[in-house]
């Protein structure tokens, strides 16, 4: 039957192909229309969110509009300034604090677990391996109490270690799998030959591992900065002086602090917050898209 | 050199101390817990199966709470997936600026999860928010969406809803795998879209279906940015997902004991649906290659 069909095709070609190129212009068509729809639907709350953060307390509440009636940065300023004594400055400097040193240990480790895991064949591997894939899938919220009364035992809350300490040790396992399976892809002659030239292991990580493993590397960056920026439950059961706080958490208070809340304030801040994670992920669009390939032979 | 084993064991330590130290213990630890009461200054007291008696008897607030988090799964992570997988095939053509819309897409999955988006979405359903605007100009009467318990579920359903791109992600890469000599063959035999996608597209891509079932189901049991901000767990507890309930009687009232029970009733229906979902994928999800072994 498809034969007959295909022999039909041929047989008229033109009258075909002008059916099937209108068909597709019209499906082109459509896609856009459904795609832009959604896109707008979608990102309206947060061109909203921007038009806010210049209007006043009274129009915030009256007005769906995006534009504002005034283009007044008092909110920015008064929202930096805070009820509290310390600025967004320091709140800023403190999610830095632990975002940095976090993604800086969560690489090296993950990294070399996943080097170890996709290479070497060792004792114990399988099983290892195994508990790797389990703990993806365990709720963090099972641990969460035992791991508060551990720090609490060696005498570390109130402090950045027990947001950062575990990272250090490879926990962030979706990492390590990703790693694991980027590394598991990219054939080995590289490494033979490198082998033939007398690398040691370690070199070997260096010089050949990390070059290839260069779009993963950035995508664990990536969504460990989006993440730990994002992290508030950590910082809040963890952190009780107010001169720690990341800006999550000041965010946070700066709706509890006074009677009457600067909704335009607020919403300036969380502009402000937002704005990091949104240059990450732009910064690092392009190397999301990076094959494998060309990583590899440019390294 | 790769035989060395002592070499690979070395490159895993941090991760053989890390799931020992990070892990395993707490895990062992908070089972433990869970059979006693403990309030951080006295030593732990074994009260043997007392707190979890007590939820199934006198406390009022578990069995609300269990019923909303189950509510909350089954409507967030059903229409998560259904919107990542629509948007993704509409997506999966030759289109021009696809990275510009993928990106668009992705972005509520990047900013979801801060703090700054809940505050956002007190005001998209607030009083005169944007979704009630949206309906008076539609013709709907407008919704008291924050105060009424029948409707605050949805705030914090469409807050993860929105989020859908991380999944669409996935969901495009399977789709861009499914071979376009099997979509020509349908084509001949004139089989319909709808058929196409559900004949060919659905049955191809159920692996990753199955995965993002699991990871998503993982992650909606345990959200807690969305019910803390934007509803503070109400009203009337008609937001009160479990992790809030923890959350509050672990660290306000200081009940770790209680605390860590609850924990692992969570735990224990997120393992019983995982275990439903393996052992049930035998039966639904395909594997390429399998088909011609049987």
């Amino acid at each position: 039957m498809s034969a007959n069909a295909n022999a039909a095709a041929v047989g008229a070609p033109s009258v075909v192909d002008r059916y099937e190129l209108r068909k597709e212009r019209l499906n082109t068509t459509v896609r856009y229309t459904l795609l832009i729809a959604m896109g707008l639907i979608m990102l309206y709350p947060l061109f909203w969110l921007i038009g806010a953060s210049f209007k006043s307390n009274a129009e915030i509440f009256t007005e769906v509009g995006f534009w504002p009636s005034r283009l007044d940065f008092t909110p920015y300023i008064k929202g930096w300034k805070t009820s509290t004594e310390y600025t967004f400055t320091r709140y800023f400097f403190n999610s830095f604090l632990i975002v940095i040193p976090r993604i800086i240990v969560t690489v090296i480790s993950c990294v070399l677990v996943a080097y170890a895991f996709a290479r070497f064949d060792f004792w114990g591997k399988k099983i290892l391996f195994s508990i790797m894939v389990a703990t993806m899938m365990l709720p963090q919220i099972v641990l969460r109490i035992p791991q508060y009364i551990m720090f609490q035992h060696f005498d570390m809350l109130d402090s950045y270690t027990p947001l950062i300490l575990p990272s250090a040790f490879a926990t962030d396992t979706f990492f390590v799998f990703m790693l694991v399976q980027f590394l598991r892809g990219i054939p080995r002659d590289m490494e033979e030959a490198a082998q033939m030239d007398g690398c040691n292991s370690l070199q070997m990580l260096w010089y050949i591992i990390v070059p290839l493993l260069k779009p993963a590397i950035i995508s664990v960056i990536v969504f460990q900065f989006i993440w730990t920026m994002n992290d508030f439950i950590g910082p809040l059961i963890y952190l009780s002086s107010v001169d720690k706080y990341p800006v999550s958490l000041a965010l946070k208070i700066s709706i509890g602090a006074t009677e009457e809340v600067e909704w335009g304030s607020v919403i300036a801040i969380s502009v402000l917050a937002l704005l990091p994670s949104v240059a990450v992920f732009f910064a690092a669009q392009k190397h999301f898209v990076d094959g494998v390939a060309s990583t590899g032979l440019k390294g | 050199m790769y035989e060395n084993k002592r070499l690979g064991l070395l490159y895993c330590l941090p991760f053989v101390i890390g799931v020992a130290l990070f892990k395993l213990f707490p895990f062992a630890m908070s089972f433990a817990l869970s059979f006693t009461q403990f309030d951080l200054i006295e030593p732990p007291k074994y009260i043997g199966l007392d707190n979890y008696r007590e939820m199934m008897t006198t406390d009022q607030l578990f069995p609300k709470s269990l019923g909303v988090t189950l509510m909350f799964v089954a409507l967030t992570v059903p229409l998560r997936l259904a919107a990542a997988l629509m948007v993704a095939q509409v997506l999966n053509f030759k289109l021009k600026g696809i990275n510009f819309f993928r990106s668009a897409f992705y972005l509520p999955s990047i900013l979801g999860g801060s703090i700054a988006v809940s505050i956002l979405w007190r005001f998209v359903f607030a009083k005169n928010g944007l979704v009630n605007q949206a309906m008076i100009a539609v013709g709907f009467e407008p919704i008291m969406w924050l105060g009424d318990e029948s409707y605050s579920m949805w705030t914090i359903v469409t807050l993860n809803v929105w989020q859908f791109g991380s999944s669409m992600v996935i969901f495009l890469a399977a789709l861009q795998n499914v071979p376009t000599s099997l979509y020509e063959a349908a084509a001949m035999d004139g089989a319909g879209k709808t058929t196409v996608f559900f004949r060919i597209t659905v049955p191809l891509i159920t692996p990753v279906i199955f995965f993002n079932l699991i990871m998503q189901t993982v992650h909606a049991f345990q959200e807690f940015n969305g019910p803390y901000m934007v509803t503070e767990g109400g009203p009337l507890h008609s937001t009160y997902l479990l992790s809030l309930y923890i959350y509050d009687q672990s660290f306000k009232l200081f009940n770790l004991g209680y605390g860590t029970a609850l924990s692992w009733v969570l735990f224990a229906l997120v393992a019983t649906l995982s275990a439903v979902a393996f052992y049930s994928s035998k039966y639904w999800v395909y594997y390429a290659g399998e088909k011609e072994r049987s």
